[in-house]
């Protein structure tokens, strides 16, 4: 079902909502799941992006949601500046991703305790957006859900560990997919929800056997 | 409901006796299972924000490429100071559709309506009218809704969007929104807001997407332009009670079908049209000048293990 705010809107900053309100928001997926403003940011802009980008104030917008900007701040276009302001050093450059979407850039991200995150993700039109992969494992969300993602032990009983407390808790599992990079090795578990996660209930996740590592993502409020 | 049909919409806005904006609205309640003031809520914002844009704009400002801005002042200076052919009304609806465009290639706040591109095409009728007639706001809202209406029936049996359908997605699907829109804020009956929507997009029909140099500035600036005069020309005409020969839903499909059925040089890719003109080409190369050599990036690059299984969804 089409929301008709996705039809008139979204309030952005121009020019192209594909280019620019998406980027933003590719940008702001990075820095939730990476935890905070990155101190450092390797941007790599592939097809359309690419071809495209500078004209379209794409790595502007990229590196807007890096610091946190929502896809209508009028600060978009002097973003480079807040970066340096803020201690994040990028790089920018142009690559072929094979079977990648034309609207698509991989970003390696670093934050200020040294941890890492890599991710690829699209931008699908009208702002939407899709990431595709995430620390090396292909992924598929959107961010138009809250979103839970559990890096977890390839072990049998972590998914109903996860999904048992989320019925428990009264929260509605929209969509969910599972990916792993080989059996018994790391393994992702990415879970859209109709309602928010409370705090409570991550504390509690993090605290299974199973569980390596969990990053919520709150979609964006109305 | 499904906002999938004008004739069913306006079906069930006869068999209800509620007004098509209603149904909108109602529909948006269940999808995003918000109450009736919060969703007039959220669309008053979106009325504001348009109405901010179009009071901050500029006509200093230029885009990246430096290809677009001014026009707008241009144009309004035109008109107060001579009279225009078509009259002050029409020549100030020229330049807000020309300023908004400007104001969305120049990196400022818009509405995207449907899309950043036709992001002028609305306000740019409404804006004007609301100010000249002393539209209510309510009222105002009321007629976002019937676009919305109508840009969903688009959005589902055709498409909204330049790369899919090329410009008569974008420009057509504005301009029957905005079409819609005048009808309802003049006092148009259901029927009559089905026309204006089928006349303005037939007459936009296969209007191709051939941005220069894939940049949202030449011709999608002055494009808006087309768009808001031609929902002006659809509403009076449906007004004064000329009809569409064929049927609303049934032009939504042919921009559908005629959209699938463009050549991918006319789809966004700026390989054709005005893009593939030697001006066209030659702005390209300008743009293209400091870009640095692209290279595949490999595993080692990316310092991540590339998995070649697909995620998979066990829930859709």
């Amino acid at each position: 079902m089409i929301d008709i705010f996705d039809i008139l809107g979204p309030v952005m900053v121009g020019p192209s909502s594909s280019h620019t309100a998406g980027a933003v928001r590719i940008g702001a997926m990075g820095r939730t799941l990476l935890g905070g403003t990155p101190v450092k940011a390797r941007l790599h802009l592939h097809g359309s992006f690419a071809d495209t980008g500078v004209g379209h104030g794409t790595d502007k917008a990229l590196i807007a949601g890096l610091l946190g900007m929502k896809p209508d701040d009028l600060e978009i276009p002097n973003s480079f500046a807040h970066a340096e302001q803020q201690g994040l050093e990028f790089t920018f450059d142009e690559v072929d991703l094979k079977n990648a979407h034309p609207n698509t850039v991989a970003m390696e991200l670093t934050a200020s305790d040294g941890h890492t995150l890599s991710l690829q993700a699209c931008s699908i039109g009208g702002g939407r957006i899709r990431v595709t992969m995430l620390d090396g494992v292909a992924v598929s969300f959107t961010g138009a859900y809250n979103t839970l993602i559990i890096h977890n032990k390839d072990d049998r009983g972590s998914i109903a560990d996860v999904t048992t407390t989320l019925s428990r808790a009264r929260v509605n599992i929209a969509y969910m997919s599972l990916s792993r990079s080989a059996r018994g090795g790391n393994a992702i578990m990415i879970i859209e929800t109709d309602e928010k996660i409370p705090p409570v209930v991550l504390q509690f996740l993090k605290e299974f056997a199973g569980i390596i590592h969990l990053t919520y993502y709150e979609k964006e409020d109305e | 409901m499904d906002l999938d049909s004008m004739q069913r919409i306006l079906e069930q806005s006869l068999a209800d006796n509620k007004p098509i904006w209603q149904i909108a609205l109602e529909e948006d309640m269940a999808n995003r299972m918000v109450t009736r003031e919060a969703s007039m809520e959220k669309m008053r914002r979106t009325w504001r924000a348009m109405v901010d844009s179009a009071d901050s704009y500029s006509g200093e400002r230029r885009s990246l490429s430096g290809l677009v801005g001014g026009d707008g002042e241009r144009m309004r200076l035109y008109y107060a100071n001579h009279e225009s052919i078509g009259g002050s009304f029409t020549a100030e609806v020229m330049a807000s559709a020309l300023a908004m465009g400007e104001n969305n290639a120049c990196m400022k706040r818009i509405v995207a309506a449907p899309t950043a591109g036709s992001c002028g095409v609305m306000p740019a009728v409404l804006i004007p009218l609301w100010r000249k007639e002393g539209i209510p706001e309510e009222m105002m809202l009321q007629a976002l809704y019937v676009t919305c209406a109508i840009g969903s029936v688009i959005a589902t049996r055709a498409s909204i969007s330049g790369a899919a359908g090329g410009c008569q997605a974008e420009v057509g699907a504005a301009s029957a929104m905005a079409a819609g829109a005048l009808t309802y804020l003049h006092g148009g009956t259901g029927e009559q807001i089905c026309h204006a929507v089928a006349i303005s997009l037939k007459n936009l029909l296969g209007l191709v997407c051939d941005p220069v140099a894939g940049l949202v500035e030449v011709p999608c600036v002055k494009r808006n332009v087309i768009g808001a005069m031609n929902a002006i020309a659809a509403a009076d005409m449906a007004l004064a009670g000329v009809e569409s020969r064929i049927p609303v839903d049934e032009v939504i499909d042919a921009m559908g079908d005629v959209g699938r059925r463009l050549p991918v040089e006319f789809r966004e890719t700026a390989l054709g049209g005005l893009a593939a003109t030697p001006t066209g080409k030659a702005v390209k190369e300008r743009m293209q000048k400091n870009r640095k050599r692209r290279r595949t990036l490999t595993i080692k690059d990316m310092r991540w293990k590339l998995t070649t299984a697909p995620a998979r969804e066990t829930k859709e």
